[in-house]
């Protein structure tokens, strides 16, 4: 082994280390009783209670919240790769006047600060009388979703080849139909890519979820976790065991999907 | 099967690049027409125009007496091989070769009849189930010819399907592709940028270049009486020579290197009206001893080719009018850096006007 790849190596394992460990904290904590968890902190757990879960899911009916940032993430996720996908594959593929100032629009929508738009956003929602719905999250996720899909998307089937789709017409499908049976199944890993992406923005989206949702009945998990703070005492054990939760279907999608996103589907396609 | 027809075709792309200025081109019902010419002559595009992948700017484009010109392409009834033949790489063989079928709702029985008639005739049988990754490059080949064969389409479209194959492949295919037009009788229109393969495929070839058609004919009519000074030149392996002179007031053609000719009976080319070419092939100049051809000249270089030698000439007594390229039996004795003579076979000139460069006579 030469020097530099030792270093090399101590190098990466230290950043693996400071990765992972904040994970490996948070998963030991969220399993220590409360009243452990300030005293002598040590790295190898000797006691471990799940009575953070149970509160979490007993006291705290941690499920509402759970089931809001599903809905809110996956109506969101769903929303953006259906239209997205129509939007980007026209970006990709069509000729039309005013292509490239309407790609920069989108680009520039999604640059937008999103403190900025808070205000103005909930003075359309209340207008629209959607503050503590559904799709007064939803909508205003779209916000940055939306252009996010859209340009991943766009670079997904500029990849493609299009000689496959002007096969698929002069063999008698229509452009629809072209889309639906050559482009969408090639475009799967990015689709599928795309699509994990917007649901974790969504699902891990704070500002717009604290400021459009009044009660607990609408909450999102990142705005519930927060607001599990009282006046005089911060519930670490619970606010631990709830990151844990609010993680895992996450890191679930990703590790399961992951294959999906790396493979190339579009081997053999043309010559090569 | 249907009769092609593009009628004063023209293609301007929004960036200003003119891909066809006016076509006029008419394939006749089961006729095997190849578009000929170098990158950038317009034969794709005009293919693609003919697919309905590409709408003219101006004219119109017929197959059989229906003016298709602003039909997209799944309602032309065309069937297209693709350069870089475009399978559907998701899709096994099979679905691959019934996608045509699939998409314009054949019968499921009549879908398998035909796609196993395909597969045998095109030796797919063992590989239906497999995918186009695992395929060599030939077989894919075969399997972008069988989808376009599994229909009855009124118009078989080919850009460039051998190129990506290796030579021997190629060849090969090639004879495949004849027997297939014989046994099909398809209308064929075949784009190709190798003027080899248009002339042993076409019935007829079209030269093209920069969006025109140069020569419309067949394929022996193009290599003996090119109609202009770009098929001359791009016709034939080797290429013709092509020699600069002018009529002069005495009322003969002199070239480089003291070549002097009568010249061509055309009005073109009377004593004193200007500069003119001599195209000679290659095969139609015959080495001789020295002071008995029409110019004397230097061998250059001579490459054996198996069946003949060809030799580089340098025209004139020191080797200074200009190259010439002749071919000689193999028997034939020739010495690098030698004189000797050469004699052009009159029956087999072809003179081009300049500047216009066309054919005189």
């Amino acid at each position: 082994m030469t020097p530099r790849s030792r270093w090399g190596t101590a190098a990466l394992g230290l950043l693996v280390l400071a990765t992972a460990f904040p994970f490996y904290w948070a998963i030991v904590s969220s399993f220590t009783p409360e009243a452990r968890l300030f005293q002598r902190p040590s790295l190898l757990p000797t006691t471990l209670v799940l009575d953070h879960y149970r509160a979490l899911f007993t006291e705290r009916n941690f499920w509402v919240p759970i089931r809001n940032s599903l809905i809110v993430a996956g109506a969101t996720t769903a929303i953006c790769v259906s239209i997205g996908g129509l939007c980007a594959y026209a970006l990709a593929r069509l000729r039309f006047r005013g292509k490239a100032p309407l790609l920069g629009l989108i680009l520039a929508v999604s640059v937008f600060p999103q403190i900025s738009v808070v205000s103005p956003l909930y003075l359309l929602l209340r207008r629209l009388h959607l503050i503590n719905t559904y799709p007064g999250l939803i909508l205003p996720y779209l916000t940055f979703a939306m252009p996010l899909t859209v340009w991943l998307l766009v670079g997904f089937f500029r990849q493609l080849p299009a000689e496959l789709e002007e096969a698929a017409m002069v063999d008698g499908a229509s452009r629809l139909r072209a889309l639906w049976e050559v482009i969408l199944p090639l475009a799967l890993p990015g689709l599928a890519a795309t699509a994990i992406l917007t649901f974790v923005y969504s699902w891990n989206e704070f500002l717009f979820a604290l400021s459009f949702t009044l009660g607990p009945e609408r909450q999102t998990v990142p705005v519930a976790i927060a607001l599990f703070r009282g006046q005089y005492q911060v519930p670490w054990g619970q606010i631990l065991a709830a990151a844990i939760v609010a993680t895992a279907p996450v890191a679930v999608l990703v590790l399961a999907f992951q294959r999906r996103i790396v493979q190339g589907l579009t081997s053999g396609a043309v010559k090569g | 099967m249907a009769s092609v027809r593009l009628a004063g075709v023209e293609k301007v792309y929004p960036n200003g690049h003119v891909a066809a200025r006016g076509l006029d081109i008419e394939i006749a019902d089961g006729e095997f027409m190849v578009l000929v010419g170098p990158s950038g002559c317009g034969k794709s595009t005009a293919l693609r125009m003919i697919a309905g992948l590409e709408t003219p700017t101006a004219g119109q484009v017929f197959i059989g007496e229906h003016d298709v010109t602003a039909l997209p392409p799944q309602e032309r009834d065309i069937a297209m091989v693709f350069q870089s033949y475009a399978l559907y790489p998701h899709m096994t063989v099979r679905e691959n070769l019934s996608f045509g079928l699939r998409m314009r709702g054949a019968a499921r029985p009549a879908i398998a009849e035909r796609v196993a008639g395909a597969a045998r005739a095109l030796g797919l049988d063992a590989v239906l189930e497999r995918k186009p990754g695992q395929l060599s490059g030939g077989q894919r080949q075969r399997v972008a010819l069988g989808r376009a064969m599994v229909r009855d389409p009124k118009v078989f479209l080919f850009d460039e399907p051998l190129s990506n194959l290796d030579a021997k492949l190629r060849v090969e295919t090639r004879a495949e592709l004849a027997r297939l037009h014989r046994r099909l009788r398809a209308t064929i229109v075949y784009v190709t940028h190798d003027q080899e393969e248009a002339l042993t495929l076409g019935g007829r070839v079209a030269v093209m270049r920069d969006g025109n058609v140069e020569q419309v004919a067949p394929p022996m009519e193009v290599y003996r009486r090119p109609a202009s000074l770009f098929v001359a030149g791009f016709v034939g392996s080797p290429a013709m020579n092509l020699l600069p002179g002018e009529v002069r007031a005495d009322g003969v053609w002199a070239g480089p290197g003291g070549l002097v000719l009568p010249p061509p009976a055309a009005p073109g080319a009377r004593a004193g009206t200007g500069r003119v070419t001599l195209g000679v092939r290659p095969h139609d100049v015959a080495i001789v001893a020295p002071g008995a051809g029409d110019t004397d000249a230097r061998a250059d270089v001579v490459e054996p080719r198996g069946s003949e030698l060809l030799i580089y000439l340098r025209l004139g007594n020191d080797g200074a009018g200009g190259e010439l390229r002749a071919v000689a039996p193999p028997e034939q004795q020739i010495a690098v850096d030698t004189a000797v003579g050469v004699r052009l076979d009159r029956e087999r000139l072809h003179w081009f006007d300049e500047p216009t460069g066309r054919r005189l006579d």
